[in-house]
């Protein structure tokens, strides 16, 4: 049986498995990643799918993917261009040969390929047969058709044998990735644990992979990527939205004060909402409201009853809530605003991610209407940011809204598991019971920080409100002076925040030709481009910001030590506006790209090569 | 009588003045408003929690100036947003008795999908739903509420759109309580919000509330005290419905309609008469009784609904106490810890 086959030892791979919205491309992708994960590769994934649940059968419209980058070494993005292309049908392989890179290895289920279904995915000739595949590594099987035979003793009916495609493609990709099937085949079994006749299909179809795999004569390259380097630890694999409600949760346990959360569905945030669902053993209390403006306002209603409110959602959600959140800020009261960015405006494009609504969370407000704005920049950090936006929101008795977007929430990567004992302390301003002193706007002299005072308190009673209050009485007043005061006030009370976060740190040099910028999501894209060109030699640094507002101390300070600064983002430009409103003095270059799509790594390397050089 | 069962019971018995706040009430002298005021200061000590139990929520609007004039825990909160700030509060906070104070404007218009979700998940809250039947704060604006063609600034021509009967809202909505109280009879709201207060889920008292500057009397018909006996039927539980001046009319059911009779006429006597069951959970007679009107009917004041039902908070708590017992994740230690881990 055994036959010669090239093996090619690889310091990153990209694969992105596409086929028709009812494929199960997600459940492969995820499982092949798992055990990526446990061989102990880095990673990263993206799904890729339609905001149709099931479109048309067979057409562009209905391609769902799910790409992974998997490496021995470190890994910061889901990959540009893919490495290996596994297509379920003519309209996958239409849709994502442009992501293939030039001899990639193409997996391609041959069975799909009938006349009707080309036609249906735009393509005139058969591509399998008219030579434009030429140039690829392609490995060409009737995947459905050996699937509906390797099940045949086990009687089952044509539409599950159909449907059990996807794991026929996934045990000859283990094969080819020189990976052990054994995990999967136990991960079948727990999935479909009610369905014997189910697992048994998948099972059967999984192993049938496999073995077709090692015996076709189609394959004439194998992979083999190493395990990484990583640091020693407990890890787990974990998208940005499970991440930021772990990260809530997390926050909720070590403060004392019970997480509420009212939130409405809304793409790419809902799987937040889910997730939060799901722990109510943690007392987690999760309300899913009749609108975004309930949302929130239910989550300001619990945080005035002492808990710690929060809400979750994306830009247009985010527009809807404007009204309650200067009412969150005036009433001084800790909130936490998750908003998973996607491409605006209006709905926009749902499933697509994009740094869309940095100026909404800076400024969508009436009035002077301060907060806290921070951004998440990797799927496993929304947990560290999620946690810290709960803290500063408690401790600073303020909303934070925190950034991240559909390529962190929908994304996954390695975690190396905290022990929830070693996360920052968390302190809320806690007024005492019948504290005589007790004033509902009286502040802490350093932080200018309110008292969180919670009904059914004794002594306490006070009232707030979406009106002016003086300060300390927090009586309503239209007094002048007083306004001016509060403005101030509530204004400062956010800048002093910037006493309690991190400096920026310069990921090379501190000083040198060019300085790389961005925010949130993109780090692991800029991260890569610029480590690439470091190596070459190039004199370019870069800085990531999780904290927007307020800006760590020292930014004007890194900013002012290179010659040349290129602010990087997946938006027209509101960051770097932003900085120019605040430290004019600077001269700025901008690399703005608005398509849905992350950077890829080379486009910006292209970049920083002509900043560079001009 | 009030359970205690969430709530606290205050220690020492309390009284009207515990309630006054030290703020000055600004509303129009006249205004059917402070006759509320007044019923609340009468029921929350005979309700008796404790006084830091209370809390009362507002949106905007004359109503909602209400927290500031009780000395509680208040929060006067935005436009039509008050049973959903309500509803967060209670859920997080369930010792605590919560109470909205609101309009027709607040209620019906900008916060009506607020409104009628609040009272489909039963939270225990008591909204007091002052409608005076105008955008009071505004300067007069007509409302959901106000009659058809009614000359408004506004509807110089008429209002051509149909109010809502806040009734007939609130029993669409699945609503488990409902009760309706004129403002000029502080004697029967302070029963009803003594009603509402027992009354586990969302209570929703309508009063019919005189705005003396921009919508002067549009009660009076129903209200006036020369004739309200004949005007008003006072529901009871437990007992017929009987009105009138000499209490010599009644309500009947007539095939599938309420109707108005004389008592010893055509042979018709008190046994005939409907007999008030304000606990049954079946809406039919109590959605009638809602719709009554005007000049065929009285309106039928005092509890019409108080169907027991499971509320959204309660059943929060025991969803959190069960999973509690029995999920193996206790800590988020745990749950950090649950499903597919490796060591490295």
């Amino acid at each position: 049986m055994a036959k010669k086959q090239q093996v090619r030892e690889l310091e990153d791979v990209v694969v992105k498995f596409v086929g028709d919205s009812g494929d199960g491309m997600q459940l492969t992708g995820t499982l092949f990643s798992d055990v990526a994960a446990l061989s102990g590769n880095d990673l990263a994934t993206f799904p890729d799918f339609p905001a149709e649940i099931r479109a048309p059968h067979n057409t562009i419209a209905g391609v769902s993917g799910f790409q992974m980058h998997i490496g021995r070494r470190k890994i910061y993005t889901s990959g540009d261009m893919c490495d290996v292309l596994v297509a379920m049908n003519p309209a996958s392989l239409k849709a994502n040969l442009k992501w293939a890179k030039p001899g990639a290895t193409l997996v391609i289920d041959s069975s799909t390929f009938e006349e009707k279904a080309i036609g249906k995915a735009g393509y005139i000739e058969n591509p399998l047969e008219d030579g434009s595949l030429e140039g690829y590594h392609v490995i060409k099987a009737p995947i459905t058709e050996l699937t509906t035979e390797s099940l045949a003793d086990l009687g089952v009916d044509k539409r599950l044998a159909e449907r059990t495609k996807n794991m026929f493609v996934l045990g000859l990709m283990f094969y080819l990735f020189d990976r052990d099937i054994e995990k999967p085949l136990e991960f079948i079994k727990q999935k479909f644990k009610d369905k014997p006749k189910v697992v048994q299909a998948n099972q059967t179809a999984l192993k049938a992979g496999y073995n077709f795999a090692e015996t076709t004569e189609a394959i004439k390259i194998t992979f083999k990527v190493g395990a990484a380097p990583l640091e020693k630890g407990l890890y787990r694999n974990i998208t940005g939205n499970v991440a930021t409600a772990w990260g809530l949760l997390a926050a909720a346990e070590r403060s004392g004060r019970p997480l509420f959360l009212g939130s409405y569905p809304i793409t790419p945030a809902t799987e937040i909402l889910m997730e939060l669902a799901r722990h109510k053993s943690l007392g987690a209390k999760v309300f899913q409201a009749e609108d975004e403006i309930a949302g929130i306002c239910s989550a300001i209603g619990a945080s005035f009853g002492g808990s710690m409110g929060v809400t979750t959602t994306s830009g247009p959600g985010l527009s809807l809530k404007s009204e309650a959140l200067g009412l969150a800020v005036i009433t001084e009261l800790p909130l936490v605003i998750v908003n998973v960015q996607r491409a605006g405006p209006s709905t926009g494009m749902p499933t697509k991610s994009e740094q869309s609504d940095l100026m909404q969370a800076l400024f969508g407000r009436n009035g002077e209407s301060p907060l806290m704005v921070m951004a998440a920049s990797s799927s496993a950090n929304c947990f560290h940011y999620a946690y810290l936006a709960s803290k500063y929101a408690m401790e600073h008795m303020t909303p934070v809204i925190l950034l991240t977007d559909g390529y962190l929430g929908f994304g996954s990567e390695l975690f190396k598991i905290p022990d929830v004992n070693d996360l920052p302390s968390i302190t809320p301003p806690m007024a005492d019971p019948d504290d005589p002193n007790f004033k509902p706007y009286r502040r802490d002299e350093k932080t200018l920080v309110r008292k969180w005072a919670v009904p059914g308190v004794a002594g306490l009673r006070h009232r707030v409100g979406g009106l002016e209050k003086t300060n300390i009485d927090g009586n309503v007043s239209t007094d002048p002076l007083n306004h001016q005061l509060m403005v101030n006030i509530r204004e400062e009370k956010i800048n002093r925040i910037a006493d309690y976060i991190p400096l920026l740190e310069v990921n090379g040099e501190p000083e040198g030709e060019l300085l790389v910028v961005g925010w949130g999501g993109t780090d692991g894209a800029l991260a890569s481009a610029v480590t690439r060109m470091q190596e070459e030699g190039h004199s370019i640094s870069h800085v990531q910001f999780n904290y927007i507002k307020p800006l760590p101390k020292n930014t004007l300070d890194v900013l002012s030590r290179f010659k040349k600064i290129v602010v990087c983002e997946l938006n027209a430009g509101q960051f770097v506006n932003y900085l120019r409103m605040l430290f004019p003095a600077i001269p700025y270059h901008q690399f703005n790209k608005v398509q849905g799509l992350p950077f890829h790594v080379q486009e910006l390397t292209d970049i920083f090569i002509k900043l560079l050089e001009d | 009588m009030i359970s205690y069962k969430r709530i606290e019971k205050s220690p020492v018995e309390l009284t009207k003045q515990d309630f006054v706040s030290d703020q000055m009430v600004k509303w129009c002298p006249g205004c059917g408003a402070h006759a509320i005021l007044a019923a609340v200061g009468n029921v929350f000590p005979k309700i008796g929690y404790r006084k830091e139990n209370f809390a009362m929520v507002s949106g905007i609007g004359c109503s909602s100036r209400f927290p500031y004039y009780v000395d509680t825990f208040g929060f006067h909160g935005i436009h039509g947003r008050a049973s959903a700030i309500a509803s967060g509060l209670k859920i997080a906070n369930p010792g605590l008795s919560v109470w909205v104070a609101t309009g027709d404007g607040d209620s019906m218009a900008i916060g009506g999908n607020h409104f009628i979700h609040v009272i489909r998940r039963n939270i225990d809250i008591n909204i007091l739903l002052f409608n005076n039947q105008i955008y009071g704060l505004t300067k007069g604006q007509f409302s959901p509420t106000t009659p058809l063609g009614s000359v408004t600034k506004t509807s110089p021509h008429g209002t051509i759109e149909h109010p809502f009967t806040v009734s007939g809202l609130v029993m669409g909505s699945q609503g488990t309580f409902f009760a309706r109280v004129p403002d000029n009879n502080i004697k029967l709201m302070t029963e009803v919000l003594y009603e509402a207060a027992k009354h586990d889920g969302t209570s929703v008292v309508e009063i019919l509330q005189n705005c003396i500057i921009f919508a002067d009397k549009v009660h009076e018909q129903v209200t006036n005290r020369d004739t309200r006996e004949e005007r008003q039927l006072f529901l009871k539980h437990g007992e017929p419905m009987i009105f009138g001046k000499d209490l010599d009319k009644g309500i009947i059911l007539n095939g599938t309609r309420l109707e108005v009779v004389e008592l010893g006429k055509n042979g018709i006597n008190e046994g005939d008469l409907l007999v008030h069951d304000m606990y049954t959970r079946d809406p039919g007679i109590h959605r009638m009784l809602g719709w009554m009107k005007p000049p065929h009917f009285p309106v039928a004041m005092g509890v019409i609904r108080a169907a027991p039902a499971d509320t959204y908070d309660d059943l929060t708590e025991r969803q959190i106490e069960t999973a509690k017992k029995n999920s193996k994740i206790q800590t988020v230690n745990d749950l950090l810890r649950s499903g597919d881990t490796w060591e490295i």
